[in-house]
Order: C-alpha cells, then structure tokens, then sequence
C-alpha cells in the first residue's frame, strides 16, 4: 500500500522514541513481551531495541509456531514418512528436531517429505498422485489453522489426512503471565494471529492479571506505538486492552475463520517444547472428521520425545528468560547452518532471528 | 510463519482470486474465509486471503499516530 511508507517515517520513529522516554520511569525495569516471530523480526531487523530506554526491555515469548511443536509430533510424522507415506510440510518445520532426527535428515534417507506452500498444495498432490497416502503436517497458530480448516471442512480425498499440530497463543500468553518470576508489565499481542480471533480472548490479561496488553502491527513504528501505549497505560496505572492494528484487526475478528475452526477442532490440552503441557491450547480434529485425522487413521502414539538437545536453552529463550546471545552455543556449536535447537531453526525462532541481526 | 502479506484483489472466481502482491504478478490465492471483492486489500496467509484491509482503516492507524503525538504536545 501507498501509505507503507509513512509506517517507516524515521522522524515519526524518533518523535515516539523521545515520548517513550519522557514516559518511562527511571531505574525501575519494564519488561513487556510479544508473542511473534514477525514482531521479533522487526524488532531486530530495524534495531528498536536501541531507540528504547535502558530499562525497558521487549522480550519475545513464545510466537514461533514451529519451535514449540514437540518432538514426539515430529517423530510421528518421521515413523509416517519412514512407511512410505508423504509427508507435506511447511519448509520451517523441516529441520525442526525430533528426538533422534528431524524430517530433512528422514527425506535424505529416502523418505517422501515435501516442502508445500500452502495447504492447497497438498490438496492438489494427493488429487493428482491417487495411489500414494499423504499427510499434512498441519502446524501453526490461529493464523493458519482456518486454511487447514477449510480444506478439511471440504473432505479431500481419502488418500489425504491431517497430523493436526496447531497450537492457540492466548493460554501460553496466560501460562506467561502467571510465571511470576517472569514480572511481566504488559503484553504486545500478536497482529496476524489477532485478524482471526479479534480482541476478545486478551481481556483476560488487563482484567484478571492488570497487564496492559496492546494489538500491534509489523512495521517498526506500529511496534513502536504499541510500546508507548503499554508504557502510557502503565503510567497511568490504567491496564487495558488496546488495538494499534486497526487496519487489519477489530473487535470480532474473522467470524467466519473462526466458526470453520469451531467447525472442524475441538481445543485440547497440548505439549508445547518448552513450555509444558498447557491447558485448552491445542486443536485437534472432532470425531466427525475422523477420516481426515492421520492420528486415528494411522493409530499413531505420541512417545515421550526428547524435546531438548544437549546444552540447547530453547526452553529459557521461548519465554524471554535468557537472550539468545545469553546461550554460550549461540552463533558457536549452533548457528542456521547447523542448528541445534527448534529456536535456531525457523525463520521466526527467536535464536534465528537474532542470528541473522548478527550475520549482517 | 505467521507472517500475512497485503495484496490487491484483481479479480475473483468462487473461491480463488487472482491477487497482485504488488509486484505486478498475479497469484492465485484462496479467499474462502474473507468476501474479498475487486480492489479490495487482503491480507494473505500461506495461500489464503485472511482478512479484508481497507485503505480508510489503514489511514485510521496514521490518524491514532498522530493523535498520540499531537495529545502529548500539550
Ligand atoms: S542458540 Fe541454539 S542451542 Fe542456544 S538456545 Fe538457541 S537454538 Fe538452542
């Protein structure tokens, strides 16, 4: 769009920047989290973290769909693929780890593993090659889960099944806002996630936990803005839910995304690698479409796993603990070459995207 | 991977729209979930369109800028 360039107005950027100073208290720390990879990105990309005073930090929580799938659902996915059936997924995911190997190291076995776009793709694959069995690695928050609603609601081709991994953001955002070693001051939520579900679901984090919690977009001044208003409702002693993104979110959200999930899912409680099982945050897929589920299909088990690879501190970067930079294997033994953690492999991974500030 | 590019609905054909992302190419994307209509903006998302953007929204996010700043001027 024509006004994009008004959203990098680096004057703009430099008078929010003197207003955010102004506001903040001095000595006292503010930490407030975002929960997606894009809002890192343009944290990072665009060195917003320097504009801000030093006792503000911006800490990314656990906004990488792909980093917190646990390795027992890639491992299933690897036993699929090991017995000739097709695995289609997103490219993020290919290296992800799973306990003993990831799903790049099973297609260089021989496995069938395909890298697809989108859903659509894999549609289109097991339409035109009838005799293979394939499978749709399905991962993501509330973004992309509606695509893979859509097609199930369609009922594809029995050939096709779905290895349903989608993860809901606002209960790991709970699960962070009760750690109260975290001390949390406030919330930036994630844009993209937020044109599916609207505002509704944050209401919690103002009410029930007195966290400013702001709907932000991705240019840098958007995440800009939503710092101030953090930092303005914090001053003003005044928690409350903001939308910044008013050009892409609004109150309801897409009520027909939404009813197709409630359509297709039912919420479970779900593993996220990291972070624990935590309660109601996992879609799965209802009874009535247990033709498509690649779980009941297959009768597959969810071992164990071994979500951690030695020395990897993915666990303490997924919820801003530590910087990536703090992870003495950071750019050393793990790097986007040759990564060690799920953190360090997406694009979005927190470790990946810090990886790429310092590689440039 | 939750990133949502905006594009520009060219033309529209039941469920899929041709969309141009800007770059004068038009791709073909799925806008089941949005009533997409020609010369809208969409937000696409791995091959679907998943929200409708409107240009007087996108000026809305300017206009609670400067709003922001003008108020602390005072
Ligand atoms: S730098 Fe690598 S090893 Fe360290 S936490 Fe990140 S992904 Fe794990």
């Amino acid at each position: 769009m024509a006004e994009k360039l008004k959203f990098r107005d680096p004057e703009l950027a430099k008078s929010i920047a003197q207003k955010i100073h102004a506001l903040t208290p001095k000595g006292k720390p503010v930490k407030i989290c975002h929960v997606c990879g894009t809002h890192e990105w343009t944290i990072t990309h665009y060195g917003l973290r320097s504009l801000l005073p030093d006792n503000v930090e911006v800490i990314a929580g656990p906004g990488c769909p792909v980093c917190i799938v646990p390795a027992s659902e890639v491992d299933a996915a690897i036993e699929l693929a090991s017995k000739g059936t097709v695995i289609a997924c997103f490219g993020d995911l290919l290296r992800v780890p799973g306990s003993r190997m990831s799903l790049l190291d099973a297609k260089a076995k021989g496995a069938d593993v395909r890298i697809v776009y989108s859903v659509s793709d894999v549609v289109q694959m097991a339409q035109d090659e009838a005799n293979k069995e394939f499978v749709f690695f399905a991962v993501g928050f509330e973004t992309t889960a509606p695509s893979t609603a859509v097609e199930v609601s369609l009922k594809p081709r029995g050939n096709l099944s779905f290895l349903v991994s989608h993860r809901v953001v606002p209960p790991a955002m709970e699960l962070l806002a009760r750690m109260e070693d975290l001390q949390l001051k406030g919330f930036i939520a994630p844009g993209h996630v937020s044109t599916i579900i609207g505002l509704k679901p944050y209401e919690v984090f103002p009410t029930k936990y007195g966290l400013p919690t702001v709907v932000a977009g991705f240019e840098p001044l958007d995440v800009l803005f939503a710092v101030y208003m953090v930092l303005k409702q914090l001053s003003e002693n005044k928690p409350a839910l903001e939308n910044e993104y008013v050009r892409a979110v609004n109150w309801e959200g897409n009520v027909k995304a939404q009813r197709l999930i409630s359509d297709v899912f039912t919420v479970q409680d779900g593993k996220w690698r990291g972070l624990g099982t935590i309660p109601a945050s996992k879609l799965a897929l209802k009874p009535e479409y247990a033709a498509f589920d690649a779980e009941k299909k297959y009768r597959l088990r969810f071992a164990e796993g071994i979500d951690s690879q030695p020395g990897c501190r993915c666990h303490l970067v997924v919820i801003g603990k530590i910087k990536p930079s703090e992870c003495p294997l950071f750019m050393h033994a793990c790097t986007p070459q040759n990564p060690v953690g799920a953190c360090m492999v997406s694009m979005e991974g927190t470790c990946r995207v810090w990886a790429k500030a310092t590689q440039v | 991977m939750c990133l949502a590019i905006p594009a520009r609905v060219m033309r529209v054909d039941g469920d899929k729209a041709q969309v141009d992302f800007g770059e004068g190419v038009l791709r073909e994307v799925n806008v089941t979930l949005v009533n997409a209509k020609v010369g809208d903006y969409v937000l696409v998302h791995a091959g679907y369109a998943i929200q409708l953007m409107d240009e007087k929204d996108a000026l809305e996010t300017l206009s609670l800028w400067n709003e922001i700043l003008a108020a602390e001027e005072e």
